[in-house]
């Protein structure tokens, strides 16, 4: 039993450690990864992409942390609610199983700040340019302890992003 | 007599941990430079720092600060460790630079030659597809 225990931690430890040399290697993943993050837009104009992604992350409620326009480079974070209810109701129900016998008070996810890089690269021959979204976040819970940080990788969000930036490149174009 | 010995440790405590030696220390400056370095030719200092803000993008990276000027970009990852990195770019000779990367694993310096190999072999990939009209 006690060897069955120590196997299985092994191979707990064994599938989230990261060794040096796979420190900064790039992910199996990552052309599909690189390519959900990107967008493509048949422009000339760098700046203009530039302000209508700083515009669009303002829409959000982003503010701005860090920018050089000279390398495409804009960063910007919001604080937002993280509340689950999905969790709320694991909550409920361990506290109803638990009875009179629960005494520990249960944190769950309460907020989070979530920050986001983009970053525009001219594509070769003058043909446009590709913009590159990354989007991390900090969970913290009801405790005040940090209970996530990771990489943002939903699908979702960054098209529902690029719908968004593809509409305020419109807009900039126009004046509006 | 407890005043004594408390004020006895306190002494002796004083004289082996000087604070402020970590402020300057460091692993031996050439091995390190070495391992944190790569020269790259026929390659612009902006060209090249557009490969490395790719490669940080690859590798999850937030970027905290660009800096063209200077020829910095600072960027942070959060997994399940958080990594910070800076990198910066020099130009070297007539049409060259010198990329040298330093990270923090948990705010503890990553010395590891191996770690540096991979970063720059990611950023290979990204000069490679900068330069050569590969999409």
């Amino acid at each position: 039993m006690r060897l069955i225990m120590a196997a299985l931690l092994l191979a707990l430890a064994g599938g989230c450690a990261t060794g040096p040399a796979l420190l900064f290697a790039v992910p199996p993943d990552n052309l599909a990864q690189r390519q959900i993050q990107t967008r493509v837009f048949a422009t000339q104009d760098e700046k203009q992409i530039l302000a209508a992604s700083a515009a669009v992350l303002q829409d959000m409620g982003y503010t701005l942390e860090e920018s050089e326009t000279r390398l495409g480079v804009l960063t910007a974070s919001k604080m937002a609610d993280a509340t689950s209810g999905v969790q709320i109701g694991l909550v409920i129900l361990s506290v109803m199983l638990d009875g009179d016998h629960h005494h520990q008070q249960v944190a769950v996810d309460k907020e989070q700040k979530i920050r986001a890089t983009l970053v525009v690269l001219p594509r070769q021959g003058g043909d446009g340019y590709a913009v590159r979204l990354t989007l991390q976040r900090v969970v913290w819970n009801t405790a005040g302890q940090v209970s996530r940080t990771e990489t943002i990788k939903n699908n979702e969000v960054y098209s529902d992003f690029f719908d968004k930036l593809g509409k305020s490149v419109f807009l900039e174009a126009q004046r509006l | 007599m407890r005043f004594i010995t408390a004020l006895s440790f306190v002494v002796l405590l004083s004289g082996c941990a000087p604070l402020d030696s970590h402020v300057t220390e460091g692993a031996s400056q050439l091995q390190l430079r070495q391992i944190q370095t790569r020269e790259y030719d026929a390659i612009t200092k902006e060209r090249a720092l557009r490969a490395v803000l790719a490669t940080m993008q690859d590798l999850d990276f937030v970027i905290d600060k660009a800096d063209l000027d200077l020829g910095s970009v600072t960027g942070t990852r959060l997994s399940h460790v958080v990594i910070k990195m800076t990198v910066i770019v020099r130009e070297r000779g007539a049409d060259g630079v010198a990329v040298r990367a330093n990270a923090n694993l948990n705010d503890r310096p990553v010395e590891s030659p191996e770690s540096y190999q991979s970063f720059f072999t990611s950023l290979d990939k990204s000069i490679f597809l900068l330069q050569n009209k590969v999409d």
